[in-house]
């Protein structure tokens, strides 16, 4: 019975957060609504007793996905008038899409209702009855579906990198830190000691035998 | 208070301090006799009930929060005493004796002010951010061991659980600094939330490591792993076995204190808060109360790093001999425990004290470079390393 609760509280939770995402006039709170949607969701994962998914959505989604959509979204000057303008043009494809959409998902949940949610999927050998749920996944992720996990990781690399050829700039005359020559400067490279005469102080141009160190 | 008034009065104040602390020590003796009493007379099948489940639960909650409020207040003094001492001052030392009641007085200041909430500033944001810092700070309480068979939910994931919360922990500053409605804020909290994601990824992988020396996620195995011999901690190893392993796991407990003072924005790595620069940081709107919870949530979240670096590396509860404390009366063997990690937690608090008064602040870009080019190759490293000794080196016991 608590369970039930919590479900339908947390399920509601979701729905609610994500009608505000889209609801909200400012775009920071639609971002804090997003992050309460995931919190929901990992709630739910904990009510499907899958804690390693859960605590995974709350570390990657919220504790570094979201925080760069904050960074961006704070960082934005929107202007909310003009966003709003075509709102009765774009009406008729939005719906068109959005119904779509929902036909989708209600096809998708029937065939699950009806087949299960694994049909169709090659089987994958029942887990050790004493399986933490992080062994399993670990299993699965790297035994048995070794080639498809490598090749994911590869086509984030890609990507990445793709990023930072789009956006890296060699600026010239940029004078950058070098720690390592830094530490290894030595004192006589640093520092040179002059004999100025009293009352005259040191000429301007001094020659450059002048400055080597006084040892 | 004037020198005068103080002067006279010292040895009259360590008298009022043992009278009070002799009160304070017989009212709790009271105060649990009466609870045993009344505890006794409840049949057993209550306990069983979901009634008694949740009443057990609360119970164990307030009084976690509670001891760990009361170590707060005295660990802020002792962090103020300690960074006085250095610069030879001689830090708070007028309210209550020796000044011990110096965070009780500052908390009813906090407590007692307006609540001031600036006209152009977001105030529902504003004003949650402070809470959510607060929060935070605590549930993340609710998986740490302090001594076997203590802690309030012994999490199958405890650590990715503590990890998760940590990884929470940078909203608060950045809604606090956004809805300020203030460049200054919003600046210092921008640099705060880039340092704590950097330092994540360097704590990220040195957890790793010890996971896998371990075996488990669960903090009350990985201190079980860590029984007997001091060699049987994760900082030289995990046993004689695993020996060689001190020279990955010794690097790995260096970066995981550096990371976890940059991660709580303690000195040398405060940048989100350079008074020099910066006021006050993400902090500059705030006062009074909402003040003090962000206080209150930085100090719990310091000494919970303080907690887990222990837990990790330095053996929990076990005093780095065989104790034969597994024979003793259970409630003997926890409060032992309990005073071993109580020791052990403090002197890495002392550790992160003397950090913030002997070691100058880092430069922006200094900190980012130590995270993103030194620390997050070296632990990518040590997986890696630590991986290999696991599939093909000898068993570690």
């Amino acid at each position: 019975m608590v369970a039930s609760i919590a479900f339908y509280v947390l399920a509601a939770a979701t729905l609610l957060s994500g009608l505000a995402v889209v609801m909200s006039r400012n775009p920071v709170h639609s971002v804090l609504f997003l992050i309460a949607a995931f919190f929901s969701a990992a709630g739910l994962f904990v009510l499907l007793s899958a804690e390693f998914l859960a605590m995974l959505l709350v570390v990657v989604y919220v504790g570094a996905v979201a925080v760069l959509f904050l960074f961006v979204v704070m960082m934005l000057d929107v202007d909310f008038a003009q966003l709003r303008e075509g709102f009765a043009k774009y009406l008729p494809l939005g719906g068109v899409i959005a119904g779509l959409l929902a036909i989708e998902m209600i096809v998708v949940s029937a065939a699950v209702v009806t087949r299960g949610a694994a049909s169709g999927v090659r089987d994958v050998p029942a887990p050790a009855a004493d399986a933490t749920n992080a062994e399993v996944i670990g299993r699965v992720l790297y035994t048995d579906f070794a080639f498809l996990f490598q090749a994911a990781g590869m086509v984030l690399l890609v990507s990445m990198i793709g990023a930072i050829v789009l956006t890296l700039r060699h600026r010239p005359g940029v004078r950058r830190q070098n720690v390592h020559d830094q530490v290894n400067r030595t004192r006589a490279q640093g520092v040179s000691v002059i004999g100025a005469p009293t009352g005259v102080g040191i000429p301007d141009d001094l020659p450059q035998a002048a400055r080597t160190p006084a040892e | 208070m004037s020198s005068q008034a103080a002067t006279p009065a010292r040895s009259g104040s360590v008298l009022t301090g043992l009278l009070i602390a002799a009160g304070v020590l017989s009212l709790v003796l009271l105060l649990g006799v009466a609870v045993y009493f009344l505890f006794s007379s409840i049949p057993e099948a209550f306990w069983n009930s979901p009634a008694g489940w949740v009443a057990v639960t609360t119970g164990q909650i307030l009084a976690f929060v509670v001891v760990l409020l009361l170590s707060l207040a005295f660990l802020l003094y002792a962090d103020r005493k300690i960074w006085a001492g250095v610069q030879l001052r001689k830090g708070p030392n007028v309210v209550g004796p020796f000044g011990l009641l110096q965070s009780f007085a500052d908390f009813l200041k906090f407590a007692l002010k307006e609540v001031v909430i600036p006209a152009g500033s977001d105030k529902a944001v504003f004003l949650l951010a402070p809470f959510i810092t607060f929060l935070l700070a605590f549930i993340a309480w609710a998986v740490i061991p302090v001594a076997p068979g203590w802690v309030v939910s012994d999490l199958n994931v405890g650590i990715l659980y503590l990890f998760a919360v940590s990884s929470l922990g940078v909203y608060g500053i950045i809604m606090g600094g956004w809805a300020s409605n203030s460049k200054y804020a919003f600046l210092g909290s921008l640099r705060s939330a880039a340092q704590m994601v950097s330092y994540e990824v360097s704590i990220g992988f040195v957890i790793i490591t010890v996971i896998l020396l371990a075996g488990t996620m669960n903090l009350s195995g990985i201190v079980e792993n860590q029984r007997g011999w001091f060699w049987d901690w994760h900082v030289f190893g995990g046993g004689l076995a695993g020996l060689p392993l001190t020279l990955v796991m010794l690097p790995m407990a260096v970066i995981f204190f550096v990371s976890f003072l940059a991660e709580t924005n303690r000195p040398p790595f405060d940048l989100p808060e350079a008074e020099s620069e910066l006021v006050a940081g993400y902090a500059v709107e705030y006062g009074s109360t909402p003040y003090l919870l962000f206080q209150i949530g930085e100090y719990a979240n310091i000494v919970l790093m303080c907690c887990l670096y222990t837990i990790l590396f330095f053996g929990g509860w076990h005093p780095g001999f065989p104790t034969g404390a597994e024979n003793w009366p259970p409630v003997l063997a926890s409060m032992f425990g309990f005073g071993v990690f109580a020791i052990k937690t403090v002197f890495v608090f002392f550790l992160v004290s003397i950090a913030k008064a002997i070691v100058p602040r880092y430069r922006y870009d200094q900190l980012m470079r130590l995270g993103w080019k030194v620390f997050l190759p070296t632990s990518l490293v040590a997986v890696i390393a630590m991986a290999a000794y696991r599939v093909f080196g000898p068993e570690i016991a």
